[in-house]
């Protein structure tokens, strides 16, 4: 008999329940409208008074209006088919709702039971077995996607049986298991697991080894992120946040990507829609969203479902990477997740912390970006999962509660600043604030020398170098005046805009300059380095400025132009003639 | 509006505030409706047989012992093809003298459009403000507000573009709008022969603040049944969202809820993003454009209200007062409609980008012309050719008071470039040069 209970007073959507059994903390609940069901979860209990945040509209709800616990917390459906899906924060496929706006109390099935799955065993009967063992396979478009034992099976289990290959669909038993104790469990291709609890089925979380490529010059050089590694862009609006996201996952080096569209803009979901099913994947050939799964809750759909959403999101990452595949999960942004927490700590009348925020907000945040990270299966492979969020500073201010909780807990960090998005210098990544502590790994320091070059870590610190040098000399030039300091000032200020111009800047929208693969970084930067150690002198600063300009234009010539083809060399041929005659 | 209460009334309240009184009333369901001494409330919080109304006119006058009667719904409106023309009140009652509307009854603030069922913008919607249609394009089921200083001329600019639009309806929501605001605009869209195609909701400087609250509902609520039921296109206008950003502050302050920035609640974000993101295109060809009005104090776009707005909306249009001209202008540095590349040289002429970027880009050249000189440093012979041009393409383009064709803008600004430049100084492709330039 499960615990029930009646509404007892109602702010918005928290809703307090009075009880008549045992409750759970972040157990879910019906409440009953009418005869709609609202899913609702428990998030704090005082007494027989559980406090609930109702993922719904609460609009005609009353007093004593009935309640019904479920004895579970909120979970996902896990299994074939979940690729390429658009979900809501609660797991409900938004593309099989009926009618054109949300209906209240309208629950999607996640994934399609009918459709049938080519099936394969990988376990043979009496195999030792384990939570998230392989049982077997299907294939979910071009993934191999593995039938695991469930992540909340505890302990050793023996295949008794295994389907033979053939055609099932989801919930076929495809193997039973029995445990030690002898008592046989029936395995089917989906399983369910909460989205508040990490799934830990795996042999061990090493630091991370490698990096993960996204074509970005200022963020794979300048701040390489590390497969299973973490980061986050915090900005101010229009710095191109949206866009430098929609990059990486357009050309981000995973397996799978999941877009957790957390309180955003609608349209800019809907770009996602229209966009990804004819965008080609550059590192497959197939279609982005043929990798893509999005997550969605759109900042006009209930709050409470916003933060639910990037839980569901890091689940299926966590799916995915006990497959041993690589995760990108791309938040935007988790300032919106936080504001819903705000909002429902502000009506359980808790004390608040800074900015009216919940005090925990830091210890909520770093949890989450604990669950990313590259593990050891338990069969040895690898899999990963790379977590990049948007932060959204209030005033564009970075010293606010969520930028600086988040800035403790991950490990890449891409300033987007006002000031260089006014002079349209895109990305607008700050490349002095922005800091990636992947940098200072040993086993990533070697990983580049092997991958890119001996020393490429000393290069791209040295790079760093050259552009805070330019920004100092720029102040002086700024003070003292063009005439005012010697011409080495305006020399080491060019070659800070050099590398800014031809380097840390990036054309999002040409088909060429956009996607930049580590080769042809390391080509670029070296050839920008080569003429940064050489020595110039002009004899007015006029003269300076007019040869940086042209070979900057060189150099941009050469960013848009086919790595390697005819008009690549012609634009290098003219770039090497420039440098003959050192400016004079 | 309903206007019948049916069920039991109370005559006892257990506490009054400014904005809010409580008693003890079983079964009071959420959000519904009630009147409190003839004046309209809503359930805002209940705890128990306690329940909280929020009352929209406020609470002057009102005694303990006053009769409270609820009516068991949210607020609703009457929607039917008798809105054209007509003004309501923030309730929905008509202040134009006319007859109640007849038509069905709809809850207003209702959910949401499936994302997956939305599609993308694509629509141009011209308005012959060459600041907005070269610079800064608006384009069908976009939201973008105007943040202007309560100075400026906003109102009026707002009016123009309505008027001059395409769409198939318009309709106002008016918040704190001052007396002779709400008749400007009466007058505006009277002269314009165009009544039939507006719909207004009204709640002006005279009423208590409170009822602001309801109008963006009403008007998206009319908005969604011309766009939805009869798929229109349907441009609702929304002045000041400042205020209505104030209206809710109060309220949350009077159910002593805790401020967050500038002591706003905090849940400022997706109460105007609840708003804002009514703007869709929808498949059917129907779609909702909200073009809005944000009042900064002093330019200070930090503060929460514009800052959280600027997170939702697709862009922001600036006016600015051009001391070399004296005109009123789009300010085109700061101002940017996010939508713009989805309708720029595809609906729009193919040199269009081109040509916005390079006069854009000169006009920003005749800016730094000027600190130079404002700096007492002697300006070359290409700065004092920006700074002309900068005079010219002010007063031909950027003025608000411009209304022409887009091919009239690209056109003008081709003749103002070869004027003052020469092609390669403007830095726009060759092929684009050797079709357009005006020798």
């Amino acid at each position: 008999m499960s615990t029930t209970g009646k509404v007892s007073g109602i702010v918005s959507n928290l809703v307090t329940v009075l009880v008549d059994g045992p409750v759970a903390e972040n157990e879910l609940c019906h409440i009953d409208v009418k005869g709609t069901k609202m899913l609702a979860e428990v998030i704090k209990v005082n007494g027989n008074t559980a406090s609930v945040q109702v993922f719904e509209s609460t609009r005609g709800l009353k007093c004593g209006d009935s309640v019904e616990f479920l004895g579970k917390m909120l979970e996902v459906s896990l299994g074939p088919g979940l690729l390429s899906s658009v979900y809501d924060g609660l797991q409900n496929d938004l593309t099989t709702m009926t009618g054109v706006f949300l209906k209240r109390g309208e629950y999607t099935d996640p994934l399609n039971h009918e459709k049938l799955w080519d099936f394969t065993p990988i376990a043979q009967v009496g195999d030792k077995v384990q939570a998230a063992s392989w049982l077997g396979e299907v294939k979910e478009g071009w993934l191999p996607h593995k039938i695991m034992v469930p992540f909340s099976f505890e302990g050793e289990y023996t295949v008794k049986s295994i389907k033979e290959a053939g055609s099932y669909n989801i919930d076929t038993v495809i193997a039973v298991l029995t445990d030690s104790e002898g008592e046989e469990k029936a395995v089917t291709m989906v399983q369910n697991w909460p989205v508040k609890v990490a799934v830990k089925a795996y042999r061990e979380k090493p630091r991370p080894q490698k990096i993960m490529e996204t074509g970005v010059r200022v963020i794979d050089s300048f701040n390489p992120i590390a497969e299973g590694g973490t980061g986050f862009i915090p900005g101010p609006f229009g710095c191109g946040k949206t866009v430098l996201q929609h990059a990486i996952a357009k050309q981000g080096e995973a397996d799978i990507i999941v877009m957790a569209a957390c309180g955003e803009r609608a349209n800019e979901v809907v770009e996602i829609f229209s966009e990804f099913p004819e965008l080609i994947d550059p590192h497959t050939g197939r279609h982005l969203m043929e990798r893509t799964t999005i997550i969605c809750n759109t900042s006009n759909m209930p709050v409470a479902a916003r933060e639910a959403s990037v839980y569901t999101a890091m689940t299926i990452c966590e799916y995915y990477r006990a497959m041993g595949l690589r995760c990108l999960l791309l938040a935007d942004s988790t300032s919106r997740w936080a504001q819903a927490l705000r909002e429902m700590s502000n009506r359980m009348e808790e004390l608040p912390g800074a900015d009216a925020f919940p005090v925990d907000l830091s210890s909520i945040i770093s949890n989450f970006y604990a669950r990313a990270g590259m593990v050891i299966l338990n069969n040895g492979q690898r899999g990963a999962v790379t977590f990049i969020g948007t932060v959204s500073p209030a005033g564009g201010n970075l010293k606010e509660p969520v930028t600086e909780s988040t800035k403790k807990a991950a490990r890449c960090f891409y300033a987007l600043e006002q000031n260089r998005a006014d002079q349209k210098r895109y990305p607008a990544v700050n490349p002095l604030d922005s800091y990636s502590k992947y940098l200072e790994y040993p086993e990533i320091k070697e990983y580049l020398d092997e991958k890119v070059e001996k020393g490429w870590v000393e290069k791209i610190i040295e790079a760093k170098n050259i552009v805070r040098r330019g920004r100092e000399m720029k102040d002086q030039i700024d003070i003292l005046g063009d005439d005012g300091v010697p011409m080495s000032y305006h020399i080491a200020f060019w070659k800070s805009e050099m590398i800014d111009f031809a380097f840390l800047q990036q054309d999002a929208f040409d088909q060429v300059d956009a996607l930049c693969p580590i080769e042809r970084q390391k080509y670029i930067l070296n050839t920008i380095m080569d003429i940064c150690a050489r020595e110039f002198d002009f004899d007015d600063y006029q003269k300076c400025r007019e040869y940086f300009k042209k070979l900057i234009n060189q150099l941009k010539q050469i960013n848009y132009c086919v790595f390697g083809s005819e008009e690549f060399k012609a634009n290098e041929h003219e770039l090497h003639k420039l440098l003959e005659n050192n400016g004079k | 509006m309903a206007s019948k209460a049916y069920q039991k009334t109370y005559t006892h309240l257990e506490a009054i505030t400014k904005a809010t009184v409580s008693l003890k009333a079983p079964g009071a369901t959420n959000d519904e409706l009630a009147m409190v001494d003839g004046k309209l409330a809503q359930v805002v919080k209940t705890k128990g047989d306690l329940v909280t109304l929020q009352v929209f006119a406020n609470t002057e006058g009102i005694p303990t012992n006053a009769e409270v009667s609820f009516f068991g719904a949210p607020p609703t409106l009457k929607v039917s093809d008798e809105l054209s023309g007509r003004f309501f009140d923030a309730y929905g009652h008509p202040i134009d003298g006319g007859p109640e509307v007849e038509g069905e009854e709809r809850e207003i603030g209702g959910p949401s459009v499936n994302p997956y069922k939305r599609k993308q913008p694509s629509q141009l919607i011209p308005t012959g403000i060459a600041g907005i249609d070269l610079n800064n394009t608006l384009v069908s089921g976009q939201k973008i507000p105007f943040y202007a200083d309560p100075d400026q001329p906003y109102n009026q600019v707002m009016a123009d573009v309505a008027l001059r639009a395409d769409v198939d309806k318009i309709i106002l929501g008016g918040m704190g709008l001052s007396n002779d605001d709400y008749l400007f605009f009466k007058h505006a869209f009277e002269n314009a022969g165009a009544l039939d195609k507006i719909v207004s909701f009204v709640n002006t400087t005279e009423e208590p603040p409170v009822e602001r609250l309801l109008i963006p509902d009403m008007a998206l609520t009319a908005a969604e049944y011309f766009a939805v039921d009869k798929n229109e296109k349907v441009l609702v206008l929304l002045t000041d969202m400042t205020l209505y950003a104030d209206a809710l502050s109060i309220v949350s302050n009077r159910m002593d809820q805790i401020p967050s920035k500038d002591s706003m609640p905090g849940s400022l974000y997706s109460d105007l993003a609840k708003i804002y993101e009514k703007a869709v295109q929808l498949p059917s060809g129907g779609s909702i454009t909200i073009i809005a009005v944000t009042t900064l104090n002093d330019g200070d776009i930090t503060h929460a209200i514009p800052d959280n707005t600027g997170y939702i909306t697709e862009g922001q249009l600036y006016l600015k007062a051009d001391t070399d001209t004296g005109k009123v202008i789009v300010d085109p540095f700061r101002s940017l409609s996010r939508l713009k590349q989805l309708v720029q040289g595809k609906v729009t002429r193919e040199d269009h980008s081109q040509v916005m970027n390079a006069g854009v880009r000169l006009y920003a050249d005749a800016q730094s012309a000027k600190t130079k000189l404002e700096n007492g440093f002697d300006l070359s012979e290409y700065d004092l050719r920006c700074l002309d041009y900068a005079k010219e393409y002010a007063v031909r383009l950027l003025s608000i008071d411009v209304n022409i064709k887009i091919e009239e803008m690209l056109d003008t600004a081709w003749e103002l470039f070869a004027k003052y430049f020469k092609p390669e100084e403007t830095g726009i492709k060759q092929s684009l040069i050797d079709k357009y330039w005006k020798a």
